[in-house]
């Protein structure tokens, strides 16, 4: 799938963050959770509020709420568990979001060269245009990969 | 009469660590990287003032034959608010006495995870990862990540300067030392 590609049909996971929805590529998300008892100890990465312990694995949470929307999340309702892919290896992460999630089929449009690096694509939703998030800009600790508009591809769609 | 070779589920490999507290948090250490428990008290006399403004968390030094012994206050190291602390780790193959408030227990661990490469800052030579205890997430500290080979040098060489000084100052007043 070339990402330059104008349209293309996707599974997407849209969340809510206060009053904005955003999107994430379906086969990004593993699992939407309850808040669980969050564990914090010394570490200097200021983006990762704590982890939370889930079947056994331990999941950085991270609020991107601030850098997306200006403002921190006042109630988390629920944790939207991701899957992040680099080399070959796959991390989970946490993210905490204020509302139900909602998977819909929607036609995505690439990011333009212009458009924020956290966008990943754009898609059309009950007469509301949505960023689909690339986590890669949007979380820390990885490598940003070059994809054809100058971001990381989003993995292949799924029939 | 013979027996056929029963399959068994191999054992998990455990490492035995000492949970310790500084500043409220709890961290673990492998018991292995730990060769002698000091209280803070037993070395007063042993130990020697430094000041070397660019590693701030290293206040004191311990000579241990020819080699010098950097303590590294552990709140501070880890950006904790400082606590007062009573005991001292020596920590095997490296120069680093390390200040903690207390030992909480000693037990033993079946499963290190990774750090998530999501931390992506000095953690990552902090911690050898995270283990989960009774529900509970611990870091395991990483013995080497206490002082880097920069910050060595620069704690000896302030060691150096100050040795000189107190050299200097013995043989002032017609001492030998």
């Amino acid at each position: 799938m070339s990402w330059t590609g104008q349209l293309d049909a996707r599974s997407c996971v849209l969340l809510r963050l206060g009053d904005r929805r955003f999107a994430l590529a379906a086969d990004q998300v593993s699992e939407l959770v309850a808040p669980s008892r969050m564990f914090r100890f010394a570490h200097r990465t200021v983006e990762i509020d704590g982890v939370i312990l889930r079947r056994g694995r331990v999941v950085p949470v991270c609020d991107v709420a601030e850098k997306l929307t200006g403002k921190r999340l006042t109630s988390r309702r629920y944790y939207l568990i991701s899957k992040r892919r680099q080399e070959g290896t796959t991390d989970w992460i946490a993210l905490p979001v204020s509302g139900d999630c909602e998977l819909i089929q929607a036609d995505l449009t690439a990011a333009g060269p212009s458009d924020s690096p956290h966008v990943a694509a754009w898609l059309s939703h009950a007469g509301e245009v949505i960023e689909v998030l690339n986590l890669g800009a949007l979380t820390p600790g990885m490598e940003p990969v070059e994809g054809g508009a100058g971001r990381a591809p989003l993995p292949e769609a799924h029939a | 009469m013979r027996f056929e070779a029963v399959h068994k589920t191999p054992a998990a490999r455990t490492e035995q660590i000492i949970l310790f507290r500084s500043s409220n948090q709890i961290f673990a250490i492998s018991s292995a990287a730990v060769q002698e428990v000091r209280s803070v008290d037993s070395l007063a006399g042993a130990s020697a003032e430094i000041d070397e403004a660019s590693v701030p968390k290293v206040r004191h030094l311990l000579k241990r034959g020819e080699r010098s012994v950097y303590v590294v206050n552990a709140a501070l190291h880890f950006g904790l608010r400082p606590s007062p602390a009573a005991l001292i780790f020596l920590l095997r193959k490296t120069r680093v006495g390390l200040l903690i408030d207390g030992i909480e227990k000693m037990t033993t661990m079946t499963r290190l995870q990774a750090l998530s490469p999501a931390f992506c800052h000095e953690e990552r030579v902090w911690y050898r990862g995270l283990t989960v205890l009774d529900q509970n997430v611990i870091p395991v500290v990483n013995p080497q990540g206490f002082l880097s080979e920069q910050e060595l040098l620069q704690l000896d060489a302030a060691a150096g300067a100050l040795l000189e000084t107190e050299a200097a100052s013995v043989s002032e007043m017609g001492l030998t030392p």
